[in-house]
């Protein structure tokens, strides 16, 4: 018997920030202006333990100006799909459960354009319109994410085939009336694979960045007040319940804590697909399965995929950009089909 | 929720609480409909009986004869239409999940996983309404977890994998994680469903052996009509949605009422323990 400890969910969750920087560094590196490895590495860690405060080279401006807030988004958009992932796999005991493949992804890309087309209309402050698209896409994702479960009932019951094929056809429904959407109405809807796909090419103020950051912590950590609770619901509803879980706070908490992050990610990247299928599992075969340590683990883990999938997704057409949902829907629908078909057997 | 059930919550009976009973169940009723404008699907017809601490109740029956229902009615999953039950004065329904769930611990038919876990993992479940939502296993955690798979002998199956024991293992290990909860109740759903004779028998030894160790109260729901007798103290027999009559299996296992509960020609006798036998006869 080997219960969870404080020090080694400590551990792990450091082994993995120790990849997450060696990641961020060979992400930084890539690019159209070449940037030697070793004084990036060397640079970026006497910024961290304080020893100066920019980098000085001559290269410094393009890290630090365009792909550091890249980065930065990445870890951000990545951390928050994985977690959203994670709790959508616990809450509704779907292994296969993600935002992307229950369509919440397209309610929340849909409720950001919808926000999109509104806010011109309103006369609200900037601060207040620039939150009206994450608000818009969490709204989205809230109201997807709860006709999905209705949706996926079979006989009172949650039934895994149906909800996921209510989840599809679900975000297809979405996905076309965002097509409708964008082919009737012009402006700054941003492009359709922006929506559709995913992207991270976007500029942001540096406003925005702080309200991600903020906005991850305060769900992520409001999911994972609940972990012990989502390791119990794995086995039901009405098992978790005899064993002392409050199931419909838990479930209150999570679903709408995990449509926020959802909704957040959507907001500055659009609908990037498969990362909160792809991370938990990974992080689930390297850690196990308990969401003390999962939920950590998938965050973290989500930033490192969606860096590496961003790495990608800009340098392997290069000078042309691939949308970054391409590059993790290629890796990740025929993981999802493999996870599929193992189950079935 | 109504000022009757928030006065209830804190009603102390002291009338039972000179009473030897742990469990009381009061002229209990409930009614399932699918529509509230419907007539009810389903109705459980006022149910009394007591239980003392060390006592094994039987609720027998035939399927669909309300015997779950009353169980997740004692569970406090459900709440009952009239009357009430009540656990050291406490009534099940009106406690918080976590409360219960230290009071209470309810062994189901089949505990499905989505993901792999050993078996000290699952047992270290039962833990989880005595500590804080967020927190790391004590110590003490283990020490009880560990004790409780001693208890229904299952030690060496700590480290095991769950989806890789036989039906009877598993069976012990989740009545060692129902264990683990400390309960004052023991509640079991058809634990006996899918084990084959030699394990059905090693699983009540070991539950009557636990009743009398640690004082627990147990209700076992069951149609099996030989192990309700050998084992049980006291029998709650039901029939569609009726509780037909209360007490021990000697009073109770008279050929024709057997014969009419379960529509079947059969045959009881006494065995030399003092508890009945039945024999069923084949209908042609």
């Amino acid at each position: 018997m080997k219960p969870l400890t404080l020090r080694r969910l400590l551990v792990q969750c450091l082994t993995l920030v120790v990849v997450l920087f060696l990641v961020v560094v060979i992400a930084l590196k890539f690019g159209a202006v070449p940037v030697s490895l070793y004084a990036l590495g060397r640079d970026l860690l006497s910024v961290l333990f304080g020893q100066t405060s920019q980098i000085s080279s001559d290269y410094g401006l393009i890290i630090v100006n365009i792909r550091l807030p890249r980065i930065l988004l990445g870890m951000i958009v990545g951390a928050s799909l994985s977690v959203a992932g994670t709790s959508f796999q616990a809450l509704l005991r779907n292994p296969l459960a993600d935002p992307y493949v229950l369509g919440v992804s397209s309610g929340a890309s849909l409720g950001a354009i919808l926000a999109l087309i509104v806010e011109p209309h309103l006369s609200v402050s900037p601060l207040f319109a620039a939150l009206l698209t994450p608000l818009g896409a969490f709204l989205g994702a809230a109201a997807t994410i709860t006709a999905v479960y209705f949706l996926g009932r079979r006989e009172g019951q949650i039934d895994s085939t149906t909800l996921l094929l209510a989840g599809v056809i679900t975000g297809s429904f979405l996905s076309a009336i965002i097509l409708f959407l964008m082919s009737t109405l012009s402006g700054s809807l941003r492009g359709l694979s922006f929506w559709m796909m995913g992207e991270l090419s976007t500029p942001l103020q540096k406003s925005v960045y702080w309200f991600l950051g903020v906005g991850f912590f305060v769900a992520a950590g409001a999911i994972y007040t609940t972990a012990s609770d989502l390791n119990l619901l794995l086995s039901g509803e009405k098992e978790a319940m005899h064993l002392g879980v409050d199931v419909p706070r838990v479930r209150l908490v999570v679903y709408i804590a995990a449509s926020f992050l959802t909704g957040l990610a959507v907001s500055v990247s659009g609908a990037v697909g498969y990362v909160g299928l792809i991370v938990p599992h990974v992080m689930r075969f390297i850690f196990g399965s308990d969401h003390r340590t999962l939920l950590p683990t998938a965050a973290i883990g989500g930033a490192i995929a969606v860096i590496m999938a961003d790495t990608l997704a800009r340098t392997v057409v290069a000078p042309t950009e691939v949308p970054v949902g391409a590059v993790t829907a290629v890796i990740g629908a025929p993981l999802f089909i493999y996870l599929l078909r193992r189950r079935l057997a | 929720m109504s000022s009757g059930s928030a006065l209830a919550r804190n009603s102390f009976d002291p009338a039972r609480a000179g009473s030897d009973a742990r469990l009381s169940v009061e002229q209990v009723s409930y009614a399932y409909s699918a529509n509230p404008t419907q007539a009810p699907l389903f109705t459980l017809e006022a149910t009394s009986f007591q239980a003392k601490p060390g006592e094994i109740v039987a609720i027998l029956g035939p399927n669909a004869s309300g015997k779950s229902t009353l169980l997740n009615l004692i569970a406090g999953a459900l709440a009952p239409l009239s009357g009430r039950i009540l656990l050291d004065g406490f009534v099940t329904h009106s406690l918080t999940p976590k409360t219960r769930a230290q009071r209470i611990a309810v062994v189901q038919q089949e505990s499905r996983l989505l993901f792999p876990a050993r078996a000290w993992e699952f047992v270290l479940q039962g833990r989880h309404a005595h500590g804080r939502s967020l927190r790391f296993e004590s110590e003490d955690d283990v020490l009880i977890a560990k004790n409780a798979l001693a208890q229904v002998g299952a030690a060496e199956l700590s480290d095991r994998w769950m989806d890789q024991i036989s039906g009877g293992e598993k069976q012990r290990v989740i009545l060692a994680r129902a264990l683990a909860q400390q309960p004052l109740l023991l509640l079991l759903d058809e634990p006996t469903l899918h084990l084959d004779i030699a394990a059905q028998v090693g699983l009540l030894d070991a539950l009557r052996r636990l009743a009398a160790e640690n004082r627990y109260t147990v209700v076992v729901v069951t149609h099996e009509l030989n192990l309700a007798a050998e084992y049980a103290d006291q029998v709650v027999l039901m029939q569609r949605g009726r509780c037909l009559r209360v007490g021990p299996p000697a009073n109770i296992y008279q050929r024709e009422l057997l014969e009419q509960v379960f529509q079947t020609p059969l045959t009881v006798e006494m065995g030399a323990s003092g508890r009945p036998r039945v024999t069923v006869l084949s209908a042609t």
